[in-house]
C-alpha cells in the first residue's frame, strides 16, 4: 500500500475538480452561443421553408418567391471557384510536401499562403474588383468564381500539404528502392496515403467559400432574374441573404431567413463529411 | 579457433567493390573512404554502434540517399564492374537490380497483392495470371504465402508487423533483384518474427547477394557470412563472420563484440 500525505492528496483532488468544472463551464459558454445562433436560425427560418424556394425566383417586394436563381447562381460560383482553387491547391501543397520541403522558396511560399488563409475576404473581393470587374465595367459571376477560388485557394493548399506530410518517408523511401520515378512515388502512393486528408482540405474549402458574402458584393453582385450567364451579375445566397435581410419588406426578410438555414444545413453537411472521411482515412494506423 | 581468417583481398570477384568512399550529410563526413568487397550470394552484415555509418554505407549501394538533396557520396560503388555512382547510372535500373527493406515495414496503401504487383509493373507489362503467379511465387520465397494466400485482396497494412515486414521482403524480391539490401529488417518485429526473418534470409542467400546492417550482434553471427565492424565512419574491420567474433585483429572491434562500448 502507498502511504499518502491526506491534506496533498485532497487538495490535488480538490484542483482536479476545480479544473474540470471550469473547462465544462467554457465548453458550454462556447457551446451556448451557437446554440442559440442555430436555434434562432431554425426558428426563424423553418416556417418559410417550402417547395417554391427552389423553383421560383427571388421575388419583387410584396410578391411571393423563392430563391432558385440565387440557389443556382451559388452552386455555379462555388463549382468555379472549386474547379480553379482545388487544382491549383493540390498541386501546390504537393510541390511545397514533396520538392520544396524546407527551401527557401517553399518557406516564402509558406508564409505567403498563410496571409492569404487569414486575408479579411473583403480584400480579396476589392482586389478581384480591381482585376476582373472594373476594366470590364460590369459585375460578372466569373470575377465572383475567381474571388471565391482565391479564398480556397489556400485552405486546399494548406491541408494537402499537411496531409501529404503525413505520410512517412519511410514509405517514398520504400517505394523510391523498388525503382519507382519520383511522380509514380508522388501520384500512387503518396496521394493514395493522403487521399482521404487530402479530399477533407477540399470539402472544408468548399464550406468557406460557400458562405462567403464580401468578396460576392464587390464581383458577382447579384441578380433578381434567372441567369446562367457568367459574364453577367449572377444571384447567390450570401448576396441575397444580406440585401434581403436589410429590406423593409417583411416576404425579403422570411426569404433570407430561410437562406441563411439552408447555407448552414448545406455547410454542416459537408462538415460532417469531412469528418466521416478523415475517419475512414486509412493511411497509417 | 582454427578457422582459416578471410579478408575482404581475399574476396574473389565481389558483387560490389567499394573503393574510396566518402559521403557527407551537408557538411558533415559521415563516412570516411571505406574500401570493402561484398561477395556474391552471400550475407554480409554490417555492425557497430549507433551513429557508425553502417545504415549510410548501405544506402549509397542503391542510391537511396538521393532523396535528399543535403547527402551526397563521392568515390566508387562498383556493382558487376561498373561504378553504380556515375552520373550516367540509370537510377531506376540500379534499384531493379539491388532491392531493399527498411527498418520499420512500410507496406503501401494498397492490398498486398497490389503492393507487390506495383513493383512488377514498374519494369514490365505482365498479362493477369501471368501476374497472379509472380505475386505467389514472391510470397512463397518470402514464407508468407500460406498465411496471407487468402487475404490476398486485403490491405497490406492489416497484416502484423512481421507479416508486413515479410510482404515487403516480397515486395523487394518480385522485381527480380540480383542484391538484397536489409536495414536493420528485424530491430522492429518481436522474437518468432525475427525469427522467421532470419531463417528468410539463411534462405534467400542461395539466390541473392545479401547485405545487412543490424544493431544486433547476435542476429550477425547467426545470419551472415561476413562481417564488417564500423565506428565513427570508418570501417574498422572486415573479416569472415566466424574469425571476426571469435578471433578479432583490431582492439576496438574486440572491445565492441565483448560489450565494452556501444
Amino acid at each position: 500500500m502507498i502511504k499518502h500525505d491526506g491534506g496533498r492528496y485532497l487538495f490535488r483532488r480538490a484542483l482536479n475538480v476545480f479544473n474540470l468544472t471550469m473547462s465544462m463551464a467554457a465548453t458550454v459558454f462556447g457551446l451556448f452561443w451557437l446554440g442559440w445562433l442555430l436555434w434562432t436560425l431554425v426558428s426563424h427560418g423553418i416556417s418559410s421553408i417550402n417547395i417554391e424556394l427552389f423553383t421560383a425566383d427571388t421575388p419583387p417586394p410584396g410578391a411571393q418567391g423563392g430563391m432558385a436563381n440565387a440557389m443556382i447562381g451559388s452552386l455555379m460560383l462555388t463549382a468555379v471557384g472549386v474547379l480553379i482553387g482545388t487544382p491549383v491547391g493540390l498541386m501546390a501543397g504537393t510541390w511545397l510536401a514533396e520538392y520544396g520541403r524546407e527551401n527557401r522558396l517553399a518557406s516564402v511560399i509558406r508564409f505567403v499562403n498563410d496571409i492569404l488563409l487569414s486575408a479579411p475576404s473583403i480584400v480579396i473581393g476589392v482586389f478581384v474588383y480591381g482585376i476582373a470587374v472594373a476594366p470590364f465595367g460590369h459585375f460578372s459571376g466569373w470575377s465572383g468564381g475567381l474571388s471565391l477560388a482565391i479564398i480556397m485557394l489556400p485552405v486546399v493548399l494548406r491541408t494537402t500539404e499537411d496531409m501529404m506530410r503525413l505520410v512517412p518517408d519511410q514509405m517514398r523511401e520504400a517505394a523510391a528502392a523498388l525503382g519507382a520515378p519520383r511522380w509514380k512515388v508522388t501520384v500512387h502512393i503518396v496521394y493514395r496515403a493522403s487521399l482521404a486528408g487530402m479530399l477533407t482540405g477540399v470539402i472544408l474549402g468548399i464550406a468557406r467559400i460557400s458562405g462567403e458574402t464580401a468578396p460576392l458584393l464587390f464581383t458577382a453582385l447579384n441578380n433578381q432574374f434567372h441567369s446562367t450567364d457568367m459574364s453577367q451579375p449572377m444571384a447567390n445566397l450570401p448576396v441575397m441573404i444580406f440585401q434581403f435581410a436589410m429590406s423593409p419588406y417583411e416576404g425579403w426578410q422570411h426569404l433570407a431567413w430561410a437562406a441563411a438555414l439552408m447555407i448552414t444545413a448545406a455547410i454542416l453537411v459537408l462538415s460532417i463529411l469531412a469528418r466521416l472521411l478523415l475517419r475512414t482515412n486509412s493511411f497509417g494506423k | 579457433m582454427n578457422a582459416v581468417r578471410i579478408e575482404a583481398s581475399q574476396i574473389e570477384n565481389p558483387k560490389i567493390a567499394i573503393r574510396k568512399l566518402d559521403f557527407y550529410y551537408g557538411k558533415f563526413h559521415a563516412l570516411h573512404g571505406i574500401d570493402l568487397a561484398i561477395p556474391e550470394k552471400q550475407v554480409t552484415a554490417f555492425i557497430g554502434p549507433s551513429g557508425c555509418g553502417k545504415s549510410t554505407l548501405l544506402r549509397t549501394m542503391n542510391r537511396i540517399y538521393e532523396l535528399y538533396p543535403e547527402q551526397r557520396a563521392s568515390g566508387e560503388v562498383i556493382l558487376d564492374g561498373g561504378n553504380i555512382l556515375a552520373p550516367t547510372q540509370d537510377l531506376n535500373l540500379l534499384r531493379a537490380k539491388v532491392g531493399m527493406v527498411f527498418q520499420k515495414p512500410t507496406p503501401f496503401p494498397m492490398s498486398v497483392y497490389e503492393n507487390i504487383a506495383f513493383g512488377v509493373r514498374l519494369y514490365e507489362r505482365v498479362p493477369r495470371t501471368e501476374m497472379d503467379e509472380r505475386v505467389e511465387w514472391a510470397l512463397r520465397k518470402a514464407a508468407l504465402w500460406d498465411e496471407v494466400k487468402d487475404k490476398q485482396h486485403q490491405g497490406g497494412t492489416r497484416l502484423s508487423g512481421g507479416q508486413q515486414q515479410r510482404l515487403c521482403i516480397a515486395r523487394a524480391i518480385a522485381v527480380k533483384p540480383e542484391v538484397l539490401l536489409l536495414d536493420e529488417p528485424a530491430s522492429a518485429l518481436d522474437p518468432i518474427s525475427t525469427l522467421k526473418v532470419e531463417e528468410l534470409i539463411a534462405e534467400l542467400k542461395k539466390d541473392y547477394t545479401i547485405v545487412i546492417v543490424t544493431h544486433n550482434m547476435q542476429q550477425a553471427a547467426r545470419v551472415s557470412d561476413f562481417t564488417a565492424f564500423m565506428y565513427l565512419g570508418d570501417l574498422i574491420e572486415f573479416a569472415d563472420t566466424s574469425t571476426l567474433f571469435t578471433n578479432p585483429a583490431k582492439k576496438q572491434t574486440e572491445d565492441y563484440i565483448t560489450g565494452r562500448y556501444g
